[in-house]
């Protein structure tokens, strides 16, 4: 008891030792801006990250972590809040910082595989024993399936479900932006509603029961499998999906201000290490490593997958044909 | 005669009478108990073991001490704004008396996202002082001091509230006999004011209290969410909901929960002692005394 008393007063100096922002702990300190369900991979890869810094470099560094919608995120590092580096799970994201001047214009090129250190794909969570039957795509546009997915226009997983059954419309034989837009049509009719985020829409099928399909990352699959016990739903991997990269970017400005650039900088290169490759296939999320890929081969059934950049030229230029106001997203729901 | 009809027609029916305290039972059961219940089950889902293991984390450890810290600074400010708002208002008579009285409650009428918005346009990097403090390496937003910012301003009209009608009630001709009888100011205040209103005062800071702690919107949105350094209890609730630990989550409801009632029990002692105090004042009261 008396140690818990300790360890809130103890945070209690902590905070307002950060709010007095001393300057003694500014050196060797990054704060890494990232997404919601980030934490479990960046809690296992800073202290990775923290050994190699100091057998490198011989100085200990101190990892914060700031986690929320990723949104909104990067809205805070645009009004202030001191990131060293982002990582997010959408280039959209990354792309509103440089806009606002604060990551540089080819900051995909700054790093390996487009800045991406780990990918995931969109996949079919279903009820146990699949009773509908849903293999693909196609399978959920058909009358009388119950789909769940977040909001496309407003949510990350969202969009990426929604461009994942464009792509696959577009790449079937007579495929064409008129037919994609028809078939997603279908898609979205079938969903009774749309939740507003990840963890509202996997709560809505677990828990409220609701709908015979739900849309999902792979990797948030087994964290469902951890809250809801992995024989409660089964997994099914579509033909074809889109594959899902979540960037990296170090925050110039803040960088400069707080002379961290050598460490921001070997934070994020240390992510395609063999360990912090490692570490992501160990958090589910795909390795690009091609040696790991086979060894967790089995956690990563093979699938089909293209990208953005691919189908879309890229999130500048699938964000406003799609999501802005007046997009394919808002003419299907209009005419819903 | 006339005296059984009026007692008829107050009188409802006896199926009405038993539906209406139904519904209010039930109402009562449904909004206030079932929550309660639901928070500490699950809670407790993963025995008292895992309970304590999420409480006792560095994360849900700096939070609740994050959370009392905000508290602690912002209620002395509470105290000394609500009275001295109070006492101006009920004491004297002056130009704008109303626009101040409408100024008080602004933060009532304000939602608290809109309140955190408003403090990250002015403080914030885009804002309007954000590049002179930024310079100057002074953090506001995204740090403790905006936090606690926010935090007094949602909180600042609860003890000016609860004051003002009381010291309405109560006049000024105590002070001012104090005054004739030779008392400086801090004395007629010490010996005078403050007794009189001590329990109106900690009704107000026990209500302020529960606001702080609680407080979500405005604190979201200028919080940052730096994990064991700007996350406070409500926001550690959501994002430990958000990462799919459930027990996590309510167990910290439950702080929150185990807070609110003992902010009822307090509540309720201190209306009653004030009940009993104006109780004692009333029979004291010599009747000419009531001009």
């Amino acid at each position: 008891m008396s140690r818990s008393i300790r360890n809130v007063l103890s945070g209690l100096l902590a905070s307002a030792f950060v709010a007095g922002a001393l300057p003694a702990f500014a050196q060797g300190s990054l704060l890494n801006v990232s997404y919601d369900v980030a934490r479990d991979f960046y809690k296992d890869y800073n202290p990775l990250f923290q050994k190699y810094w100091k057998d490198k470099s011989g100085e200990s560094i101190e990892l914060k972590q700031s986690h929320a919608g990723s949104s909104k995120q990067v809205r805070a590092v645009a009004d202030g809040l001191e990131a060293d580096v982002v990582t997010m799970n959408q280039a959209s994201d990354v792309d509103f910082l440089v806009e606002k001047g604060l990551v540089v214009k080819d900051y995909a090129k700054k790093f390996p595989t487009n800045a991406s250190p780990y990918t995931s794909t969109m996949v079919f969570i279903v009820r146990k024993g699949n009773p509908k039957g849903l293999q693909d795509w196609s399978d959920l546009v058909k009358p009388g399936v119950q789909v769940i997915l977040p909001h496309p226009k407003n949510t990350g997983n969202g969009r990426y479900s929604y461009l994942a059954a464009w792509g696959y419309a577009l790449k079937q034989p007579g495929g064409s932006d008129k037919t994609a837009q028809e078939f997603v049509g279908k898609l979205l009719k079938n969903a009774p509603l749309f939740a507003s985020g990840g963890r509202d829409a996997t709560t809505t099928f677990m828990q409220r029961r609701i709908g015979d399909v739900l849309v999902s990352f792979e990797s948030e699959a087994e964290l469902i499998a951890k809250e809801f016990g992995k024989g409660e739903f089964d997994v099914v991997y579509p033909s074809l999906s889109i594959l899902t990269e979540f960037p990296v970017a170090i925050v110039e400005k803040v960088v400069d201000k707080k002379g961290t650039r050598k460490q921001a900088q070997a934070y994020l290169e240390y992510l395609w290490s063999k360990e912090g490759q490692e570490n992501a296939a160990q958090n589910y999320l795909r390795p690009r490593d091609a040696e790991l890929l086979k060894k967790y081969a089995t956690q990563f059934p093979a699938i089909k997958t293209f990208t953005v950049d691919d189908v879309f030229g890229g999130w500048a230029r699938a964000f406003p044909v799609h999501f802005k106001d007046g997009g394919t997203f808002d003419q299907i729901y209009q005419s819903k | 005669m006339s005296a059984t009809i009026v007692r008829k027609a107050a009188a409802e029916p006896r199926w009405l009478r038993l539906t209406l305290t139904a519904v209010g039972l039930g109402f009562l059961f449904f909004f206030l108990a079932l929550p309660l219940v639901a928070v500490f089950s699950e809670a407790f889902a993963g025995g008292w073991g895992a309970y304590r293991e999420a409480l006792s984390h560095p994360e849900a450890l700096s939070a609740i001490g994050l959370t009392v810290f905000i508290a602690v600074v912002v209620l002395p400010f509470n105290v000394a704004f609500g009275v001295a708002a109070a006492w101006a208002i009920a004491k004297f008579d002056f130009r704008g008396k109303s626009l101040l009285i409408t100024l008080i409650d602004l933060p009532f009428a304000v939602s608290p996202v809109v309140v955190g918005l408003v403090f990250l346009l002015i403080f914030g990097a885009q804002g309007v002082f954000g590049p002179w403090l930024s310079d100057h390496d002074i953090k506001i937003v995204f740090a403790l001091p905006g936090m606690i910012i926010v935090t007094l301003f949602i909180t600042f009209p609860f003890v000016a509230r609860e004051l003002i009608p009381l010291m309405q009630a109560q006049g000024k001709d105590e002070e001012e006999a104090a005054v004739s009888l030779g008392a400086s100011g801090w004395q007629m205040f010490f010996r005078v004011t403050l007794p009189n209103i001590k329990w109106g005062l900690l009704y107000g800071v026990i209500l302020a209290n529960a606001r702080a702690m609680g407080e979500f919107g405005a604190v979201s949105v200028v919080s940052g969410h730096i994990r064991g350094e700007t996350n406070t209890l409500p926001l550690h609730v959501e994002i430990v909901y958000n990462e799919y630990n459930a027990i996590g989550a309510f167990a910290a409801a439950s702080v929150l929960a185990l807070l609110a009632l003992v902010t009822l029990v307090a509540k309720t002692v201190v209306e009653w002692k004030m009940r009993q105090e104006t109780e004692m004042l009333d029979t004291a009261m010599p009747p000419e005394k009531t001009e």
